[in-house]
Formats: structure tokens, C-alpha cells, sequence
């Protein structure tokens, strides 16, 4: 009795999942696979179209005589790389029509006219003509002809599913003498982004865990930069710092506090005199850091904010009543209360920030030092249309990501259920 | 007498006060007035002078003289030693000098020997300043987009500082960059498009996740605890990972540039967060209410339509809005399957205007307000359901 119970269950349980379980397998787990097998193949962005043979209809009339018609096929290969085999060709006639002479290549029967014209190679192309005509020489109606459209069939090989593997992707990421550079710029990102967001966001929860009017007010616009969608807020951003009409630059110099505007997204280094040390700065890559930052702090501050209500208010009047000021009561009570969620919100942001792409392909498309990885998956894969590299730098990121994940789980996995 | 407190408090108020009084003098340039000078040194001192003499004399004059006056004789040097300018911006530094001797209304020789005084001053005046920095950096972006629209390019490139909205125009050229966009850029279609693909995604996701989501938290079967894992690992692996797969297999099946290729993807990449956020909102439901439905005659799907869905109402909003968020949002897969501008969604579309370097900047903004205000609106409207949907959703983003 209770095998039954547990048997319908199960089946229950797993009907119920099926359907997620199918989608989230087929849209996220099978990319990721799919990943390591393009990126040991040579495939370029033209290539991903399966080849398949086409056949454009053109329907001549022909002067001397009405009760016939002249069909020019113009055949071709779709594809510049593949050959097509075994190709079959079908166009049907309208009743008491027939061709007058046909190629050796075709036939016809019961009103279709039928080829095999055996195999094209890449880049082919044929005018293949015939002559049709009305048995009952009556004139033809040439839209009848043109309406019907003729069906082509092949097989061809699909570049994807070849097993012809190469490691020249791999060579060519790793060789590159700017992997170095990408993964630096990569980690300055991902770093000084996730750290950055957290001081802010730390800030802004102490700031609103304070009684003051208009308190809700100011938790609501909190939220607005993670809210607002990236497209309109980059933009806006891109207008702020544009060098030549740009609100910023336009203050800047008009309160005297630079000379000439600064191209806060356009310039890869600014020299910044300190102390007597002069510091190269790498302007573009800190003002895209700036926005990532100014983006994402409402989420550490939304996170630290909610932990910091449930921080036990007789703490503080214990504290009190012992004689710690603000400042002890920040570190001695509230900051032991809240490492355990930083350090959570710090993996989960670093690791989310390792992926960013939409951010800096807005702002600056991975131009003046930006580019990071996974700007480098675009640009590989779509601006020099070489999707097996793209794949392959995939396939770094995903590496990094599972070390990224070990580490996380390791140190911190059985406290993220706390939050 | 402690000096400490004293020099601290001088300071840390002064600097307070001069740093409010440039933010005012940025935004009075920012409406177009001509103003080059931020002279901090000067104003910090009038500043100090003003914090020194309110601690002096303390509680010696009668309070409302002291709030009163105090200022008054502020704004008149100030006005004196600083560029002219309007009325109305002496008005504004007026109302800050005043709100500053309110605030600092109480602070005396006695009050600065307390202890603890120092910290409590710098803690006061530095969450006052956040206050007023963090409204400034969140909310100015967003004004400058709205006020961008309204413009003329030729306006923006004459003087990028004006960003005041002329009032004295009539509506159709107030709104012209609007119409513009609707009429030339077809962003009506645009919007179609967003809402269609955001709200399908919404209702596919609940579809698929709440049954799963029951089945995680309810019942029992082989591989439960695997799967509630692998949950939360695919959901940190990112959309630039799946991208090029996608995109040759989209490619190969004709989905790119179809609306229902983004409906799976975008299902597909917000179903594992969906799940999540729904199973630890069904555990918490009473198992007694199930049983009693179970008694009933109830089968899995009387038991999720007429029970759990009922009483998780909430939490459902919650995703849904989430996900609406996502979805509305979008921008990479809109980026790489949709080519063709009869399928665009509103974030590509808006990518697309600045494909043309000749597009004006105030189309540009116009289409932005457009893709940022629903969801800004429904922001502040559902704000609840939302915030509690980004806590438990956004490990992501």
C-alpha cells in the first residue's frame, strides 16, 4: 500500500517537473555542452546556414507562339564552402500541359516534372531551361505557371555535426599575446566593481536603517539604477560623459576645475600626478568600473539593509548603557553582524560581475582598454565572425566560473541558505 | 573646555555646509544660470564663521531670533562676496542656511563636552550629506534623460549646461521628439513587441515553475536534493556562455528574429530563479491544508489550482514582477536574434537608433523614458512585491 503511495509520488513529482526541467536542459545545459564541441571546430559565422539547394522560377512567354511557354530555373548552392549530394527536383504542371523536350536528367509523370540532378559542389550555379506546352494549343496562362513553386531536396553535411576537430582555437586564445592583458582587465573589473558596489551599498543601508523624513522615498530611488533597464541608462550615461556636450565636462571646465574636456570613455590612460608619483590610470576601464558600481550598489545595499533590521535593537541599548559611541557600536555590534552576508553578496557579485557584458558593450563596446572577457566572446564571435573562437573563450569562462563556484560552495555554501 | 569636539565639529559642519551650497550652485548652473565660480575657500570660511558664532551664543537669544537671523546675515554676505545671481537662487542658499541652523540648533559650548559628541556630530552631518549625495547621483541620470528629450540638439550643443525645460512652448513641439519616435521610428510597434515577449514570459514561467516548484518542496522522488542544487549552479552560469550555441542553433531551426525564439530563451533563463523563489514559499504552507484536500478527492492539480495557488498569491507576484523585470529589460539575446527591425524589442530598438550617427540625442533619450518608465512605474507602485522578489531573485543581475 504504502509502494503504491510512494510510487504515484514519484511519477507525480516527476510529471510536474518534466517540463522545466526539459526547457532549462535544452536552453542553459545543452549551450554549455555545445560549447566545447564548437570550439575544437573551425567554424566561421557564414558557415552556421545549412547549405540547401534553391531554385529561382522565372516564366517567359514566347512572342511566336502563345500555346507555349519558356521556364528558366536559375539554380544555385546556398552555401560557399559545402557541396550538396543527391539533389531531387519537383515542380508540378497545370492539366493538359507538358514540356516539349526535356533534359536527360529529369522526367516527367502524371503532370510533375522530376530531376536528380546529382551533386553540386560549393558556389554552384545553373540556368536550367525548358519549353512547355498547351496539348490542346490553347494559350497558357502564365500566373498558374509562376504560382507554383518548385520543391528541392539534398543532403548535405552540417558544418556543426562534421567530426573535424582542431585545437587552433585554443592556440589561438591562449597564444594571443592580450590574454593576459583581457584577464587582468577581467579581474581590475570584477574586482573594484564588486568592491565598490558593497562600500556603497553599505553606506546607503546604514544611511536608510536611520529614522528621517522621507526615509521610504529614499528606499524606493535606491532601487532605480538596478531597476531602469541598461540600454536607456548607458545611454544616458554615454550623454552625461560625452567629451563635447556632455553635462560633466561641460561643469568641470566651467567651474575652472579642468582645462579641456576629458573623453571619460574614449581615453585608455590618464596620468594622474599624486604625491610626486605620477600614476597611469586606466580612465576608460574606472569610469565603466564607476557606472557598474553606481548600477549594482543597490543590490548590496538592498541585502545589507535587510539583514541590518533584523540586527537585535537591544544590542545597541546594551552597548549604550556600557558607553560605546557610534563608532564602537558600528564595529563592535553592527559589523560583526553583517560580515557573514558580505562575504556571501561578494562572491555572488564577483561572479556576476566576471560575466558582465551588456554594461560595457553600451558604453564602450570593449574599446580604450575594456575589454574583458566576456566582451571578448562577442567580439571573436560575431564582429570577427569566428564562432569557434567565440566558443572556445566561452569555454574559458566557464572554466573559471566552476573554480570561481568551488571555492564558493567550499567556503561559503552551507551559509547561503541564511540569508 | 574640551577643544576636540570644538574643531571637530567646526569643521565637519562647515565643510557640510559649503558642500550643500555648491550642490545647490551646480544644480542653479545646471538651469542654465551663468555661474563660473564654486569659491570654496571663502564660503567654507563664512561657513565656519556662521557654525563658530551659532555655538557661541547658543542658548544666550531666544531661539526663533536665533534661527531667524542668524541666517539672514549668512545669505547677505554671501550674496556680497559671491558672483551675482538671481533672486531665486539666494533663496535656495536662504533655505539651506536655515535648515543648517535648525539642525545644528540644539549644538552648544555645554552640549560639545558630552561624550561621545565628536562621533555623534561626524556620524550626523555625514548620513545628513548622504542623504542629499545619494538622491543627487541616482536621481540626476535619470533627470538629465528626461529633460535630453525634451530638447534640441542644437540647444544641447550650444550650451550642454541649460537642462532646464522651457515651459513657454506648445505642446506639440514640447513633445516633439516623442512623436517622432512613434511616427518615424515605429516604436509603437516596439512597445507591442516588449509587452508581448515580457508578459508571455511571465505567464510561460509560472506555467512551468509552479508545478515544479510544488514537486520540489512537496514530494519525494529520486534525485530531489540534486536537482534542488544544480537549481542555484545553472542558474549562476551567465548569458554570454549560451549565447553562440543559441545562435547557431536558432539560426539553423529559423527562430532568430521570431518572438517566440525569446520567449524560450527568456522562459528558460528565468525558470531555475522562478523555482527557487516558489519551493521556499510553498514550504511554508501548512501540510494540513493538503491533506484536508487530499481527503477531499483532490488530485496534484486540484490540490495546486484550488490550494497552494490561492494562498501563495503573494509570492507569485513577486516572481511575476521579477520576471517582468528581467524580461522587459533584456538586452543580449534581443541583441543576437533579432535583426530585423519588424521584430525588434524596445531595448534593441533603442540600440538600433544609435547604429546612426545622425540620429538626434533627444530621439535617443525620448526612446529611453519610453522603455524606462513602465517599469519605473510599476516599480514604485508594486515596490513590496518587487523588493522582496530582487532579495530572493538577485544573486543574479
Amino acid at each position: 500500500m504504502n509502494d503504491t503511495l510512494s510510487k504515484i509520488e514519484k511519477r507525480t513529482a516527476y510529471t510536474l517537473l518534466l517540463p522545466a526541467v526539459f526547457l532549462v536542459f535544452a536552453i542553459v545545459l545543452f549551450p554549455i555542452f555545445a560549447n566545447i564541441w564548437i570550439s575544437f571546430k573551425e567554424v566561421q559565422l557564414k558557415d552556421i546556414r545549412i547549405p540547401e539547394p534553391r531554385a529561382k522560377k522565372i516564366v517567359k512567354s514566347i512572342p511566336e507562339d502563345k500555346t507555349k511557354l519558356k521556364i528558366v530555373y536559375r539554380l544555385r548552392n546556398s552555401s560557399l564552402i559545402e557541396d550538396i549530394n543527391n539533389i531531387k527536383f519537383s515542380d508540378s504542371l497545370p492539366r493538359n500541359i507538358e514540356p516539349v523536350e526535356l533534359d536527360s536528367r529529369c522526367e516527367f509523370k502524371s503532370k510533375k516534372i522530376k530531376c536528380d540532378f546529382g551533386n553540386w559542389e560549393a558556389k554552384y550555379r545553373e540556368n536550367f531551361e525548358i519549353i512547355i506546352q498547351n496539348i490542346n494549343n490553347e494559350v497558357i496562362d502564365k500566373n498558374t505557371i509562376k504560382s507554383q513553386k518548385p520543391k528541392l531536396s539534398g543532403d548535405a553535411d552540417n558544418i556543426l555535426l562534421t567530426t573535424k576537430f582542431t585545437l587552433k582555437n585554443f592556440k589561438q586564445v591562449f597564444n594571443e599575446n592580450e590574454f593576459l592583458d583581457l584577464l587582468l582587465t577581467t579581474f581590475y573589473f570584477t574586482f573594484f566593481g564588486t568592491v565598490g558596489a558593497i562600500i556603497f551599498g553599505m553606506f546607503a543601508a546604514q544611511l536608510v536603517n536611520q529614522k528621517f523624513y522621507g526615509r521610504t522615498f529614499m528606499r524606493s530611488i535606491l532601487l532605480f539604477p538596478y531597476v531602469g533597464p541598461v540600454v536607456a541608462l548607458a545611454y544616458t550615461w554615454t550623454l552625461l560623459l560625452d567629451p563635447n556636450s556632455g553635462t560633466l565636462n561641460a561643469l568641470l571646465v566651467n567651474f575652472g576645475i579642468i582645462d579641456k574636456p576629458i573623453n571619460l570613455l574614449g581615453q585608455k590612460y590618464m596620468t594622474l600626478n599624486l604625491l610626486g608619483f605620477d600614476i597611469k590610470l586606466r580612465l576608460a576601464l574606472t569610469t565603466v568600473i564607476m557606472f557598474e558600481i553606481w548600477r549594482y550598489f543597490p543590490l548590496a545595499f538592498l541585502f545589507i539593509l535587510a539583514r541590518l533590521q533584523a540586527v537585535p535593537k537591544d544590542l545597541y541599548e546594551a552597548a549604550e548603557v556600557d558607553g560605546a559611541g557610534p563608532l564602537r557600536k558600528f564595529i563592535n555590534i553592527t559589523l560583526p553582524q553583517i560580515t557573514a552576508i558580505l562575504s556571501i553578496l561578494f562572491m555572488i557579485r564577483f561572479i556576476w560581475n566576471f560575466n558582465k557584458f551588456e554594461d560595457i558593450f553600451l558604453l564602450t563596446g570593449g574599446a580604450s582598454g575594456t575589454r574583458t572577457l566576456p566582451i571578448n566572446v562577442y567580439q571573436q564571435g560575431f564582429a570577427v565572425s569566428n564562432i569557434g573562437m567565440g566558443s572556445a573563450v566561452s569555454i574559458v569562462i566557464v572554466m573559471l566560473l566552476i573554480i570561481f563556484m568551488i571555492i564558493y560552495f567550499k567556503l561559503i555554501g552551507k551559509r547561503a541558505n541564511e540569508i | 573646555m574640551r577643544y576636540k569636539p570644538l574643531v571637530i565639529y567646526l569643521f565637519i559642519s562647515s565643510i557640510f555646509l559649503t558642500l550643500i551650497g555648491s550642490i545647490w550652485k551646480i544644480m542653479a548652473t545646471l538651469q542654465g544660470l551663468k555661474l563660473t565660480e564654486i569659491s570654496f575657500n571663502i564660503n567654507f570660511l563664512l561657513a565656519l564663521l556662521l557654525s563658530l558664532s551659532l555655538v557661541f551664543i547658543g542658548k544666550r537669544i531666544n531661539h526663533l531670533i536665533k534661527i531667524l537671523v542668524l541666517p539672514l546675515i549668512f545669505t547677505f554676505v554671501y550674496i556680497a562676496i559671491n558672483e551675482s545671481a538671481p533672486i531665486w537662487y539666494n533663496v535656495g542658499i536662504l533655505l539651506i542656511s536655515l535648515f543648517f541652523t535648525n539642525r545644528v540648533k540644539n549644538y552648544n559650548l555645554s552640549y560639545l563636552k558630552e561624550d561621545f559628541v565628536s562621533e555623534k556630530i561626524v556620524f550626523d552631518f555625514l548620513s545628513l550629506f548622504a542623504i542629499v549625495f545619494f538622491a543627487f547621483i541616482i536621481l540626476f541620470p535619470f533627470y538629465l534623460m528626461f529633460v535630453t528629450s525634451f530638447k534640441l540638439q542644437a540647444a544641447l550643443l550650444y550650451n550642454p549646461l541649460d537642462l532646464s525645460i522651457d515651459f513657454t512652448k506648445n505642446i506639440s513641439e514640447q513633445f516633439k521628439s516623442y512623436l517622432v519616435i512613434f511616427k518615424t521610428y515605429d516604436f509603437g510597434r516596439y512597445i507591442y513587441t516588449s509587452s508581448i515577449v515580457s508578459i508571455g514570459t511571465v505567464i510561460i514561467t509560472l506555467i512551468f515553475a509552479i508545478p515544479a516548484a510544488y514537486a520540489v518542496a512537496r514530494l519525494n522522488f529520486f534525485g530531489k536534493t540534486f536537482l534542488s542544487t544544480s537549481i542555484l549552479i545553472i542558474y549562476m552560469f551567465p548569458a554570454i556562455v549560451l549565447v553562440i550555441p543559441l545562435y547557431t542553433v536558432f539560426s539553423q531551426l529559423g527562430l532568430r528574429n521570431s518572438i517566440e525564439g525569446l520567449l524560450i530563451v527568456y522562459t528558460a533563463t528565468t525558470l531555475p530563479v522562478a523555482i527557487y523563489m516558489l519551493q521556499g514559499y510553498f514550504k511554508s504552507i501548512p501540510k494540513e491544508i493538503e491533506d484536508a484536500g487530499l481527503m477531499d478527492g483532490q488530485n496534484w492539480f486540484g490540490i495546486i489550482i484550488k490550494i497552494i495557488i490561492p494562498l501563495s498569491l503573494p509570492a507569485i507576484a513577486s516572481v511575476a514582477l521579477y520576471v517582468f523585470m528581467i524580461a522587459w529589460n533584456e538586452f543580449l539575446f534581443s541583441l543576437m536574434f533579432l535583426d530585423n527591425p519588424k521584430s525588434f524589442t524596445l531595448s534593441r530598438a533603442i540600440n538600433h537608433l544609435t547604429g546612426d550617427a545622425e540620429t538626434p540625442r533627444q530621439y535617443l533619450m525620448a526612446g529611453s523614458v519610453v522603455v524606462t518608465l513602465p517599469i519605473l512605474l510599476i516599480f514604485v507602485y508594486f515596490e513590496k512585491y518587487l523588493v522582496s522578489g530582487l532579495t530572493a531573485g538577485s544573486v543574479k543581475g
